[in-house]
Parts: structure tokens; C-alpha cells; sequence
């Protein structure tokens, strides 16, 4: 029998910092579900359709498929160990506890970019359905940059008032944008009397064979990347050992329904060379349909996905540069909870410009491929993880919200997709995975020469679990 | 074993941390841009007055290319013939996995030695 029951409702999450105010536990399971969906979901309104031009239709179902299988592994993993680390930093946490300092401070950074990196790509994705709704009204060659500024300005603006209103926002718009791609599959695929859906003739076969199939799980990710986001709010729900592994969980269902939906709209209605390389796929299907209340339903749910993801975003990587800064791994100045709105409000400013340098200065797949390969340096290091904490802390010796079956095999699945989206990426985008990698191995170095030395050791243990076997 | 007492950093010193972290970090991510480096290898090779036959398009995508705003074939021509190109060395490959592997193993070793001296202090030595 388990005799350290992490779950208990008892602990407040506050941190070795010693903040004098903890953040606020007022979250239930739909905001859980709100935040993953939300953070998500935009990846079927933009962005997922790059799979399409990486390796065709066909390959962008089957990097779907393995995409959800490789998410599933991430929820299951995520949703065991996430359930016993009820604070705020997510998989940063689970890294300090489970695997050390040094990994620990690599997954923050892995949060905080691809989390940031995302907000910037809804923030441009933003302003360009801005541009192609004004354009469609005759206002031709607007000026997208105010739209994109004002975007990331009013979500900082709700995140710093409190966490309860941002996630309810996120909910009650994730839930208008997810029901607009059910209303669009039954409008398109069964209530319209003469379906515009084309599959026969619009289909082709594989443009680069099999090779484009490994392809196509480069963005192919980007149907699923942040679900593990769900974990950021451990530290502000009421009941993390029940309402985090639920929410998550759901989420991914809900998201692997979405997104083979999405798919098979969209490869019905338009060339596959043209979706390949659409900046607002649904929107587009929801034009061909020859509808206006779906393009107008379309255009909204686009817009409130990609504001209800930047929201999340906003959200996750403040909590994670909140987590690291709280420990000292980054200046404790950041490690501040505002008194009155019980938010991380130094961590939510301070990452507003670097989210604008990249929303204003790069191009989308550019910035959608800096978030994907700092999800995936995170996906690789879960397996890793849940390996260790059984390893560590066997089944008897401390008390799980939820058990994922079947260990190892989902652990060793997701590290085997994890290296075929490595090579997927390294096809088109090696560049960019040498640097990255690169940048992490330098700013490692730096941690663990230079500012490891500010951080207190035992300090940074912050869970009420027993030593670690093999220790 | 005393536990470990970290020194105090200054503020200046904090300021510093955070600006060589953003360096590193914008420098990592935009340099493959200004280097040209970033991105696809995605070619079009368009043809002197492409046709829709001749670019493989049949009547229902000419279709749905006139719908979305592409009225000649010569509109469309460079999004239908982009293509990426998937050749590598398989020196490059090598690299790239070391690359990975190597960052993993790094960081894998360092946090072992942290994380002892972390349970040490944490729990008592054995």
C-alpha cells in the first residue's frame, strides 16, 4: 500500500520561493478541458495543413493518426505523473523531481517557447483573417500589425486580471470554434442536399511516395501540440488528482475527432496543392461550401480559436517562467504572485515583447516550426521521465491520481515517434533543428556552470514524497 | 554535509542572466533566418504559359482553383508545381542524430550529478 498520499487537498503549491501569496485554486475540470482543447484546437484551423504540402492528402490522415497515437502516449504519461505534482510548472516540475535540475530547466524553456512561439503564430494567424476579411470587403491592403498587437495586449491584459475569468473565456470560445467544425462536417458531408465535398476527384495519390509520409509528421503535431499544456494548471485547480487526468484525457478525444474531421472537409473541397499552402484552411472550406452563415461561422470560429489558443498559451508559458523563476533558476523577480489577482503578473508582462519580436518579425511556418521542435525536445523527455518515476517511485510507494496502463509500452512508443518526427523535421527543416538543439546545449552549460549556483538545493523539493529508491 | 547556502545575486547580475538568455535564445531562432538557412526547400518550376491540363488538373480542381480566386492557370502555376526537396546526405543525418543524442546525454549526466547532491541535502546521506 502507498503511505504518502500526494494527492492530498491540503497542499497549497507554494513554492521554496516563499511567496506570501499563492496562486488561486479555482478551476474545475471543464476549464482543464477548456485550456488543452483551447490551446489546440487552432492547430485545425491553421497550421496542420502544412502536412498536406509536406507529403499529400493521404500522408496528412496517416500523420494525423500517428500524430493522436503519439498524443495519446503524451496524455496517458502526463496524466500519471501530472497527477501527483499539483504545482505550477507542468512537466517543468516533473523534471526537478524526477529526473534533476539540469532537465528541469531545459523543459521549462521547452514550455516557454513552444508556448510563445504558438501565441505568435495565432497572433499572425489573427491579423491575416483580419486581412482576408477586409480584403473580401473591398478594404484591400490592411495593415495587420495593430490587429496583432492588440490580440496578444487584451489576452496579457485578462491573464494578469485572474485565472478564472481567462479560462472561462477560453472555455465558452473553445466550445463556439469546436462546434463550428461539427456544424461545418454535418452541413458539408450530410444535411446539404448536393454535398460540395469532391473526395474522388480532388484525392491524388502520395506527391513524394512514403518518403512524404514520414514528412508530413513534422506538422503533423500540430493537430495535437500543447494538449500537455493541461498540466501548467495544476498549482489553481481544486481537485488536480481527479480533474487533471479528466481533462486531459477528454481532450485529446475531443481533438482526435476534430481533427480527422477537419481533414476530411477540407481534402473534399480544395486542391491539395492549394491546402499545402493555406494560411486559414477551414475558413477556405467554409467559403467553397457556397455558404455565407458557415463562412460567417467559419471566420468566427477561426477567430476565437486562435484567440482562445494564444489565451492558454499566454497562460502555460507565464506559469512555467513563473516556476523556474520561484526555484531561482531564472531571476527571482519573476517568481511574484500579484496580491489582489493571485497571478504570476511579471512572468505575464515580460513575455508579451518576445511573443511580438516573433509575431512581427517571422513567417508562420517558421514560427510554427520553432514550436514544434520545442514540443518535441518536450515529448522526448516524457517517456524518459515516466520511466524514472516508476523506477523511483514503484506503484506501492506513493499514491497516483490515475495509473496509465500498460507501462512501459506507451513510454517506448512515444520515444519511437519522437525520432520519426525528428527525421520528419530534419527533412526541410535540419537548419533549424541543428540550431535549436545548439541553443539548448549552450544555455545548458550556462545553467550548469554559471546559474545553478543561486539555487538551493533541497529547496527545490518541494513534494511531500519519500526518498527515491536507488538513492 | 552543511547544506548548501547559494550566494545573493545582484540585481544587475539578475538583469544580465536574463538579457544573455533572450540573446541566445532570439540569436537561435533568427539567425537560421538571416543566414537564409530557415525553412523549406520548396521549389516551383513553372512552365512558360501553363496550362490547367498541363499542370495535371482536372475539371472539378479547376474548379475549386477558379473559386478560391485563381482565374488563369498561370495564377496558380507556382502553388501547383512548389515542391520540397527531400534529398540529404547521409552525413547529415549522422550529424543530426549526434546532435540529438548528444544533447540528451549531456543533459542527462549533469542533472544525474545535480539531482544526488539535491536527495543528499533533501533526505540525509545514506
Amino acid at each position: 500500500m502507498s503511505d504518502t498520499d500526494i494527492t492530498s487537498k491540503d497542499m497549497d503549491g507554494m513554492g521554496p520561493g516563499g511567496t506570501k501569496v499563492g496562486l488561486a485554486r479555482v478551476l474545475g475540470p471543464a476549464h482543464i478541458w477548456g485550456l488543452g482543447v483551447g490551446i489546440v484546437l487552432v492547430g485545425e484551423y491553421m497550421g496542420w495543413n502544412f502536412a498536406v504540402g509536406k507529403g499529400g492528402a493521404y500522408a496528412a490522415l496517416l500523420a494525423c493518426w500517428f500524430a493522436g497515437i503519439l498524443y495519446s502516449c503524451v496524455a496517458m504519461i502526463d496524466s500519471e505523473v501530472t497527477s501527483t505534482v499539483a504545482a505550477a510548472g507542468g512537466q517543468y516540475t516533473q523534471a526537478k523531481h524526477i529526473v534533476g535540475p539540469l532537465m528541469a530547466f531545459n523543459v521549462g524553456l521547452y514550455l516557454v517557447f513552444a508556448y510563445t512561439m504558438l501565441e505568435a503564430a495565432n497572433a499572425i494567424t489573427f491579423g491575416f483573417l483580419i486581412d482576408t476579411v477586409a480584403g473580401m470587403t473591398g478594404h484591400e491592403g490592411l495593415d495587420q500589425r495593430p490587429f496583432i498587437v492588440l490580440a496578444i495586449m487584451f489576452l496579457a491584459w485578462l491573464n494578469y486580471r485572474g485565472v478564472l475569468a481567462t479560462l472561462t473565456f477560453s472555455l465558452i470560445i473553445t466550445a463556439v470554434a469546436f462546434s463550428a467544425i461539427i456544424i461545418l462536417f454535418l452541413s458539408t458531408a450530410v444535411f446539404m442536399g448536393d454535398s460540395p465535398l469532391r473526395h474522388a476527384q480532388l484525392m491524388t495519390d502520395l506527391p513524394y511516395g512514403w518518403l512524404g509520409i514520414l514528412a508530413a509528421m513534422h506538422f503533423g503535431l500540430w493537430y495535437y501540440l500543447g494538449i500537455e499544456g493541461t498540466c501548467q494548471a495544476a498549482e489553481e485547480v481544486r481537485s488536480p488528482a481527479r480533474s487533471l487526468p479528466f481533462g486531459t484525457l477528454a481532450g485529446i478525444m475531443t481533438l482526435l475527432i476534430a481533427a480527422t474531421l477537419t481533414w476530411y472537409v477540407c481534402v473534399g473541397l480544395m486542391p491539395w496543392e492549394y491546402l499545402g499552402q493555406a494560411g486559414v484552411p477551414l475558413f477556405d472550406a467554409a467559403r467553397l461550401s457556397g455558404s455565407m452563415t458557415l463562412m460567417i461561422l467559419l471566420g468566427i470560429g477561426t477567430m476565437f480559436a486562435t484567440l482562445a489558443s494564444a489565451n492558454g498559451c499566454i497562460n502555460d508559458a507565464s506559469r512555467a517562467w513563473f516556476a523556474m523563476g520561484r526555484d531561482h533558476y531564472l531571476p527571482e523577480w519573476f517568481g511574484a504572485v500579484h496580491p489582489k489577482f493571485r497571478t504570476p503578473y511579471r512572468s505575464i508582462i515580460f513575455l508579451i515583447p518576445i511573443a511580438l519580436i516573433f509575431a512581427l518579425g517571422a513567417p508562420l511556418d517558421q514560427v510554427i516550426t520553432f514550436s514544434i521542435l520545442s514540443g518535441l525536445l518536450g515529448y522526448t523527455f516524457m517517456p524518459l521521465n515516466v520511466i524514472l518515476f516508476r523506477r523511483k517511485w514503484p506503484l506501492d510507494t506513493i499514491k497516483r491520481g490515475y495509473e496509465h496502463p500498460f507501462h512501459p509500452i506507451p513510454a517506448i512508443l512515444l520515444l519511437c515517434l519522437c525520432g520519426v518526427t525528428f527525421f520528419a523535421v530534419f527533412l526541410g527543416y535540419g537548419s533549424q533543428l541543428v540550431a535549436m538543439i545548439s541553443f539548448y546545449i549552450i544555455v545548458s552549460l550556462w545553467f550548469h556552470f554559471w546559474r545553478y549556483r543561486f539555487v538551493r538545493r533541497a529547496a527545490q523539493f518541494t513534494m511531500p514524497w519519500p526518498r527515491p529508491r536507488g538513492y | 554535509m552543511a547544506d548548501y547556502t547559494p550566494p545573493t545575486q545582484s540585481k544587475f547580475g539578475q538583469i544580465i542572466d536574463v538579457i544573455v538568455l533572450l540573446v541566445l535564445a532570439i540569436g537561435a531562432l533568427y539567425l537560421p533566418l538571416w543566414l537564409n538557412l530557415a525553412g523549406s526547400s520548396q521549389t516551383s518550376n513553372v512552365s512558360e504559359n501553363p496550362t490547367w491540363e498541363g499542370l495535371g488538373q482536372n475539371a472539378t480542381m479547376i474548379e475549386k482553383w477558379n473559386q478560391l480566386g485563381y482565374a488563369e492557370a498561370a495564377d496558380a502555376a507556382e502553388l501547383i508545381t512548389a515542391r520540397f526537396d527531400y534529398s540529404f546526405s547521409i552525413l547529415s543525418l549522422l550529424v543530426m542524430i549526434v546532435v540529438v543524442v548528444g544533447y540528451y546525454a549531456l543533459i542527462l549526466r549533469f542533472s544525474e550529478k545535480e539531482y544526488g547532491d539535491v536527495i543528499a541535502e533533501k533526505f540525509g546521506k545514506k
